[in-house]
This record gives C-alpha cells, sequence and structure tokens, in this order.
C-alpha cells in the first residue's frame, strides 16, 4: 500500500509537471500550425514575459500600488510587450523570409532567441525575480486511503487548471472563429491563402501574439514554480520531446505529450534512477521522443507528412 | 588589374577541377601557409609584436584552429548534407574522453564473464585519432534514424545525444577514472618522441591537424561523395533516383563530420584546455558550432575558418572596445551585447546571404576580378 | 516517325492499379514499350500519367498487377534499384539541385558509375583523379550535345527554365539510361525551345539508342516525335498505336473535348 502510494505520488506530481510543460509546447504548436515555423525562440519569450511582468509588479508594488492593480496592470503590460516583440519579429525576421525552406525559419528563429535573450535581460535584468500569484503549498489528499495522504502542490493543480482552459479556449479559437480558419489556411498553403485576400502579415503577426500570450501564461505558472530566471530558457528544449511525442500539428498532442513526459520523467527518475545513477531525467524525454519518432514520425496526434516531387 | 584570369588557361580537365584554379589564389594560399607555418613562430619565439605576449597565440590562434576544425566537421553535415545537428558538443566530448581514456589506458573488467579487457595507454596521436573514429561510430549510430527523420526532428534526436552524453559523461566515473571532482587532466602530449609544451608548439601541433584534415575534406567535398551530399541536401527524393543511396550519403556524412569534430574535440581537451570537465561540451558548444558555420557559410570550407574567426573575435572587440573608448561595461552587459549582435546578424545573413560570409567573400572576388571597372 | 528497328518489349507494364485513398489514379493499365522507340503517354489532366511514370520508376508502389522491366518482373521497386537498373527520369517540376552547378548535376547523374571509395576520393591525387577526369570527359559530351557549354559553372538556380529543363535532361542522360521517362519536357515552352528540345529527344534516341516513354500536352509534338502512343482518362487506357491510329480514335476524340461518361 505504501509503494502505490509513492507511485501515486510519483506519478500525479508527474502528471502535473507534465501539464507546465504542455504550457510551453502550446505556444509552439500554435505557430507551428499556423505558419509551418518552428519558433526556437518560445523559450525566450516565455523569460521575456515573464521578466516583463515581475518587473513591472515590483515597481508598481514599490510605488504603492494595491496587489490586484498591479497584477492588471503588470499583465497589461507583459502583454504589450508581448504584441511589441510579435510586430518585431514578424516585420524583420518571419516576413523578410516568408518564402524560404523551413530550415532556414527555424534558424533564423534561432537568432531571434539569442536577440530576445539578451535585449530582454538588458532591459529588465537577469537576476532571479520571483513571483508570487498562486499559493504554492502542498495539499494532502486521499489521507483515508493512504497513511498521511498523497501530496499534492497547489500550484500544480493551478497550473492544470490554467492550461485546461487555456486549451479548450484555442481549440474553439482555431475551430469556429474566422481568424482561426484564416491561421489554418495560411498554414496549408500560404501563397493560397494570399491569393484569397488573406492578409499573411497581419495573420502572421496574430498569431505570434497569440503565442507570446501563451507564453505570459506559461511565464505566469513557471515564474511562480521557478523564480522567473535565464534558466527558464531551458525549458523551450524540454518542450522539444512533448512536441514530438504528441505530434507539432496538434493542441491535444501538447498536453498529452506533456503528460507523458512529465510522468515517464518522474517515475523513470525515482524508480529506476537509483540504479543508473540518477539524473536520468535530464535525457530520459529525448531519448522517449527519439523511440516515438522511429515508430511514429509524427507524434502520436500529428498528421502523416506525405511527400510529393 | 590584379586579380585577372586573362591569359590562365587550361588546357585539361585536371586543371580546370583544381581547388585554386587562378594563379593569384594560389599564390595568396602560399603566402598564408608562409606565414602561419613559418612566420607566426619565428614572430612569437622572439616576442615581436602582435605576439608579444603569449595571449594571442594561446588565447585566440589555438582556440580559433581547434574550432575551426570542429566547425569544417559541423559544416560537413549541416552545410554539405543539410542534416541540421544540435549536438556538435556531445561529439566533440566523446572525442575527448574516448582519447582520454585511451590514453592513460583501458581497462574493463568483465567479472561476470571472468576476464577483463586491459589497453594500456596508447601514444597520444592513436589516441586522438581512435577517439575521432570512436565519435565517428556513434555519430553513424545517431545518422541511422536520419532516414525516417528529417529537418526539425532530426534536430531533436541530436539533442538527444547531446544531453545524454552530457549526462554520461557527468554521471559515469569511468570516464572520469573516477575522478572525485569530475574534472580530468590531458595526458602528456609527446608526439613522435617530442614533448609539446610552449604555446608555440601547441599552436603548430593544431596547425598542422588543421591544415591536414582541411585539405583532405576539401578534396571530399569537391569529389563524388561531395555531391552525393549535396544532392541529398538539396532534394534528396530527386537523388534517389539518379542512383545516390541515401543511406550511405547520410551515414557517411555523419561519420565523417563526427570524425573531424571528435578530433577537434580531443584537441581541444589536450593541446587548449590541458584539464577539462563535461561542461566545456554542453549545448552552448553545440550552438556555437551551429553559429560559426550558418555566419561563416554553409557548403563552404573556408567559410568555417570565417565563421570561427568572427564568433571568436566578438566577444574579444566587445570587451576591448569600451576599454579603449573608456567607457566602463560590465561583463554582464558585453554578454547580452554578444547575445543580440550574435542574433540580429544570423537572422541578417540568412535574409540577406544566406550562404554566409564565405559567399559575401566570394562576390568580393568576382567584383575584384573585374576591378576597376564595374561591370 | 519511322518505327524502330527490333520489336523487343524492354518495359511491360500489367493491369497496375493505383489508388491514394479514394482517388483512383491508375485502375487496371496495361501497356508495353519496345526497346528503342519514343513512346508517348498522353491524356487529358488527372488521367494518371505522372502516376503511370511514378510507378515506373518505384516511387510509388501498385496496389496490384506487376512491372516487367528487361525480362525481370518486379511487384515493388525501390528508386534507386530502378535507377541501378536503368531507368532515367526528368519531372514536371524541374528536380534539379538547386545549391549546385549546372556542371555538377550532370556530375551527379554519372554517382552510379563512380567506383572510387571514400578513402581515395579523400586522397584525390591518384586512382579518384583519374576516374573524375575520365567522368568529366563524358559528361562534356553531353554538355556538346545539349548545346550548354556557355552556362556550366552557372548555379542552376540562375538559369532560366528552358535551360533547367535542359540540364536536368543532362543528368539524365549522365546514367546512360536504358528507359528514359520525361515527364512533360516541354511544358512551359516557347516555340523555338521545343523544336530544341525535340531536336534533342530524337537524337538521343538515334545517336545514343535509348528508350523513350514521355508525358507531354502539346499534340504535335507527340504525332511528330513518338513511334507510339497510349491514351490514358481518368486512370483507364482508352487508345493504343501509332499516332495516326490514335488521332482518329473516337474515344480520344470524346476524352479530350469532354464528352461526359
Amino acid at each position: 500500500m505504501i509503494a502505490l502510494g509513492q507511485f501515486l505520488e510519483v506519478l500525479i506530481g508527474g502528471l502535473m509537471s507534465g501539464v507546465l510543460y504542455s504550457l510551453v509546447a502550446l505556444g509552439f504548436v500554435l505557430i507551428f500550425k499556423a505558419s509551418g515555423v518552428f519558433n526556437f525562440a518560445q523559450g525566450a519569450m516565455v523569460l521575456l514575459a515573464g521578466l516583463a511582468l515581475v518587473r513591472a509588479l515590483d515597481l508598481l508594488m514599490a510605488n504603492g500600488f494595491p496587489f490586484w492593480a498591479a497584477i492588471v496592470l503588470g499583465i497589461g503590460f507583459g502583454a504589450a510587450i508581448m504584441a511589441t516583440t510579435a510586430w518585431l519579429i514578424e516585420r524583420f525576421v518571419i516576413g523578410p523570409l516568408v518564402n524560404q525552406d523551413a530550415l532556414t525559419l527555424f534558424m533564423s528563429t534561432i537568432g531571434a532567441t539569442f536577440i530576445i535573450e539578451g535585449a530582454a535581460e538588458m532591459i529588465f535584468g537577469s537576476d532571479v525575480y520571483p513571483l508570487r500569484l498562486f499559493p504554492t503549498d502542498a495539499w494532502f489528499v486521499l489521507e483515508g486511503l493512504f497513511p498521511g495522504g498523497i501530496l499534492v502542490n497547489k500550484l500544480d493543480v493551478w497550473g492544470g487548471v490554467i492550461a485546461g482552459t487555456l486549451v479548450a479556449g484555442l481549440a474553439i479559437f482555431f475551430q469556429w472563429t474566422k481568424i482561426g480558419r484564416a491561421l489554418r489556411a495560411v498554414a496549408d498553403d500560404h501563397l493560397a491563402a494570399q491569393s484569397v485576400g488573406i492578409p499573411i502579415s497581419r495573420i502572421w503577426f496574430v498569431v505570434w501574439l497569440v503565442a507570446g500570450l501563451v507564453a505570459l501564461v506559461a511565464a505566469i505558472v513557471w515564474g511562480t514554480k521557478l523564480g522567473v530566471q535565464f534558466s527558464i530558457t531551458f525549458l523551450a528544449l524540454k518542450a522539444l520531446p512533448v512536441l514530438i511525442i504528441g505530434g507539432l500539428t496538434s493542441i491535444p498532442g501538447a498536453i498529452a505529450g506533456g503528460l507523458i513526459v512529465g510522468a515517464g520523467e518522474k517515475i523513470a527518475e525515482v524508480f529506476l534512477g537509483p540504479s543508473i545513477g540518477g539524473g536520468i531525467e535530464y535525457w530520459f524525454a529525448y531519448v522517449l521522443a527519439l523511440a516515438v519518432l522511429l515508430v511514429r514520425p509524427q507524434g502520436l496526434f500529428g498528421e502523416r507528412i506525405i511527400e510529393r516531387i | 588589374m590584379l586579380y585577372r584570369e586573362a591569359g590562365q588557361l587550361k588546357t585539361t580537365y585536371a586543371e580546370d577541377m583544381a581547388v585554386f584554379p587562378i594563379r593569384q589564389d594560389r599564390i595568396a594560399l602560399a603566402v598564408l601557409l608562409g606565414i602561419a607555418f613559418i612566420g607566426v613562430p619565428l614572430l612569437a619565439t622572439f616576442h615581436i609584436w602582435p605576439f608579444s605576449s603569449d595571449y594571442l597565440l594561446w588565447a585566440i590562434l589555438l582556440p580559433f584552429l581547434v574550432l575551426a576544425l570542429a566547425a569544417i566537421g559541423t559544416n560537413i553535415l549541416v552545410g554539405y548534407c543539410g542534416q541540421i545537428s544540435l549536438g556538435s558538443g556531445a561529439f566533440m566530448a566523446i572525442g575527448a574522453y574516448a582519447a582520454y581514456k585511451l590514453g592513460t589506458g583501458v581497462h574493463i573488467p568483465f567479472a561476470w564473464l571472468g576476464f577483463a579487457i586491459s589497453i594500456p595507454p596508447l601514444p597520444v596521436l592513436v589516441s586522438i585519432l581512435i577517439g575521432g573514429l570512436a565519435a565517428a561510430g556513434v555519430g553513424i549510430l545517431f545518422g541511422i534514424p536520419s532516414l525516417r527523420i528529417k529537418g526539425l526532428y532530426l534536430a531533436v534526436a541530436t539533442l538527444a545525444a547531446q544531453f545524454f552524453f552530457d549526462w554520461l559523461f557527468l554521471r559515469v566515473p569511468w570516464f572520469t577514472n573516477y575522478a572525485p571532482s569530475g574534472s580530468v587532466n590531458a595526458p602528456e602530449l609527446i608526439f613522435f618522441g617530442l614533448i609539446v609544451h610552449t604555446p608555440i608548439e601547441r599552436y603548430l601541433l593544431c596547425l598542422t591537424f588543421v591544415a591536414v584534415i582541411a585539405a583532405l575534406t576539401k578534396n571530399l567535398v569537391r569529389g563524388n561523395l561531395g555531391r552525393q551530399w549535396m544532392a541529398i541536401r538539396d532534394m534528396d527524393i530527386a537523388a534517389e533516383l539518379i542512383g545516390i543511396r541515401p543511406l550511405y550519403a547520410k551515414l557517411t556524412a555523419f561519420a565523417v563530420s563526427s570524425f573531424i569534430v571528435g578530433v577537434a574535440g580531443a584537441l581541444w581537451a589536450f593541446v587548449y584546455l590541458g584539464s577539462w570537465e563535461p561542461l566545456a561540451f554542453s549545448i552552448d558548444r553545440s550552438l556555437q558550432l551551429l553559429f560559426m558555420v550558418i555566419i561563416g557559410g554553409l557548403g563552404s570550407i573556408m567559410g568555417s575558418f570565417v565563421g570561427a574567426a568572427f564568433i571568436l573575435s566578438v566577444p574579444i572587440m566587445l570587451n576591448l572596445i569600451p576599454t579603449e573608448l573608456g567607457v566602463p561595461v560590465s561583463t554582464e552587459t558585453i554578454t547580452h551585447l554578444e547575445f543580440i549582435i550574435f542574433g540580429s546578424l544570423i537572422c541578417y545573413l540568412l535574409i540577406k546571404e544566406p550562404r554566409g560570409f564565405a559567399r559575401l567573400i566570394s562576390i568580393g572576388k568576382e567584383k575584384l576580378r573585374l576591378w576597376p571597372f564595374p561591370y | 516517325m519511322r518505327a524502330p528497328d527490333s520489336s523487343e518489349v524492354l518495359l511491360d507494364v500489367e493491369r497496375v492499379s493505383l489508388a491514394f485513398g479514394g482517388v483512383k489514379a491508375l485502375r487496371g493499365v496495361s501497356l508495353n514499350i519496345r526497346k528503342g522507340e519514343i513512346r508517348a503517354i498522353i491524356g487529358p489532366n488527372g488521367a494518371g500519367k505522372t502516376s503511370m511514370l511514378n510507378v515506373i520508376n518505384g516511387f510509388y508502389h501498385p496496389d496490384q498487377g506487376a512491372i516487367t522491366f528487361k525480362g525481370r518482373t518486379r511487384a515493388r521497386m525501390r528508386p534507386f534499384e530502378s535507377a541501378r537498373g536503368g531507368i532515367a527520369r526528368t519531372f514536371q517540376n524541374v528536380a534539379l539541385f538547386k545549391g549546385m552547378s549546372a556542371l555538377d548535376n550532370i556530375m551527379a547523374g554519372r554517382t552510379l558509375k563512380m567506383r572510387r571509395g571514400l578513402l581515395w576520393q579523400m586522397l584525390r591525387y591518384g586512382p579518384a583523379q583519374a576516374e573524375e577526369v575520365e567522368h568529366r570527359r563524358r559528361v562534356e559530351e553531353i554538355i556538346d550535345f545539349l548545346e550548354i557549354e556557355a552556362i556550366r559553372k552557372v548555379p542552376v538556380a540562375r538559369l532560366p527554365y528552358g535551360l533547367q529543363k535542359r540540364v536536368e535532361l543532362g543528368r539524365a542522360l549522365a546514367m546512360e539510361p536504358d528507359l528514359l521517362l520525361l515527364d512533360e519536357p516541354m511544358a512551359g515552352m516557347n516555340l523555338e525551345e521545343k523544336e530544341d528540345m525535340s531536336r534533342f529527344i530524337i537524337d538521343v534516341n538515334n545517336h545514343y539508342g535509348t528508350t523513350i516513354a514521355l508525358i507531354e500536352h502539346d499534340m504535335a509534338v507527340v504525332m511528330d516525335l513518338s513511334h507510339r502512343v497510349a491514351v490514358l482518362d481518368h486512370g483507364l487506357k482508352i487508345a493504343d498505336g501509332t499516332p495516326d491510329e490514335v488521332k482518329k480514335d473516337q474515344a480520344v476524340i470524346d476524352a479530350y473535348l469532354g464528352v461526359a461518361h
């Protein structure tokens, strides 16, 4: 009973952190779904959003603004920064490269990553900034079934709720709104989309803006968990296996992939780790992704890639 | 007027296919090699400017040479064959640690089988080369999935390699000969009985490695294998239909690339660093190599050199210029500026000239051929 | 066009069917190609002509039916095997290697003929150099034949469309194929370019003796160039014979005029 209890605890902890990975992965899926570009800079965007938010928050609170007002204004400021970034990226990086192949666009996002990281830290500072928007203490559930109960982190629960809401909202956005349809058209064939009058640059601006807002949400959750700091950008690297496993074009896939990676990692670390030397978390997700790639290259929920001449 | 081909007629296909068909280029190369092999050591021995101190040699030329070599290796995979790799750092590590183990003696006990494999310490040159072969072997392994997975997905696979090997060399103490701190020292560098120790000697050693490997690589890329790589890069489906086997082309690209990167890793550890820990070969290194290749020029041997020189010189410029101007700038700001400059440059080059500085240089040469006429 | 001397069958396609999801690209099509002839495959858009070439090439695998080439019957063939077997191909949208020059593209076509391995190539001096020179000589013959000497060092991305198609033909010829598949070689060309290309195709057939199968929409070209014509419509073969026979066939006329059936 104790072993099952421990397993459940690890599992739930893993699933919860998986949801947090999904939050970051969602940003990638959005941009990829709508423009075919893999945005290496998503992690940097999370950092930028987090830094903007937390610095604004600190500044406002220091000047006597009440907590709730500061949060609202801070989030507004963060959103404004992400909108500006989206405009700049569309205008100066993605727009000029509109007809290039996917690899070139991917490399340009690597370039954008460095610009964003450098600029964000130069403007907003490079310390670790704690963020306190949610309760982060623990919660013990199922105390009747298991002695001591199962440890669940309140922050993780909040994260799950937020992610769920976001996914539902995005799914509705893509399926049922005019802009959502336009985004899907652009992703399929942007020349054809242009020829029916869809304004590509505006669409791409919207895409990057939405991805930026998703990054802001991810920053809020992760920033509370880890503090807003440079290492948040490495989340982007963690999101890659999530995307591979879930499929690059699928929003539910991002969630599923996140859950699998989160749970898989934690379970492997706790139960396999001690026999191999510990620290498995570092690479487990990637090897898992590699395995999935070999068996099902498009991921669990992704679309089959058909090659044509 | 200076740079004209007029009068240099080629009468055989062999002449036409030469690496440097224009005589002026050949002279330039001879001068460059002369400066590199003779001029620099001479100046350094007598401490004549700019070699008044060892700084230029040790902190700039040495890392430049080794990283240029690693960039050549990375360029083969990314630039010539079009397979994106975010794991070059890991392959440097494999080369370094394999060479380290071979240089300090390998002992693998197979307790459950009742015997042990024991290899005495090998000479440094052999260790480095076999280290490269080890990296090549692993490269082939990670190249096998490249048939089914392309582009971005392959990048993830290479990241898997990067993180896995980061962990392996950190957590499996056998690789560091059970050193408690996790960092290791290179064995003594003895080549053919000569001890390589001073900066000049190290410089000449690396220069030799780089010159030889660059020449052999240049031969490869202008031959049939190079064409196969580029065909796979440009349109792999069409390549298959003219008889190129994608498996062979991709695996050879991985093998050759990883070998060169592995040798560079061993040189980096043994000759430049002297003592190192796994962090020297992390994802930052992989990204740095990728940047060198993109900025210098994808699919260009010369570009690898240019890219390496550029990436290494920006931090130095950023340090020097504010000091010269008397404006104090913190190291943090310098790092941030580096990021911004590199990122902007990559984006700019990708937009304006995707073939990097090497292409800009060859455009310059084309203009030079017409100079002083505009067209 | 005068018929070729032999009536030996080089390629035999037997009742091949191919479907993509719900779309039936080919439905039980049988046709053969005789050695040394120029065989045209024509039909309205969507008839399945390119799919037929792709099946012959090994790019698509037929759901039913078999292909017999040079006496060997295969159900499934990989593109590499078709190349090695002696089939070369050009494409509707030119499939050249954009990062290389015209010369390098055509030299790439010699890959199957090159023997010297990695180590020799690294060394270059000696056997690899000799091999490179020898193949360069052959490729230059092709370059002369196609009259593209002036642009041999130009990166193909910079060449006009008509010249790109010629380079692609050169690359296919470099393979010294037994069977040459040409997918709309005249597409997008003006009258002069078409005359040049026609001349090259006829010369390839006469001079090298290469068997040619070509897909083409320009009727005048088809009638002048080919020995025999097969007509496809909606995945079915509706006519097969000499150009004159096919021209007069009612089913063919209906298909092109769009009579509902």
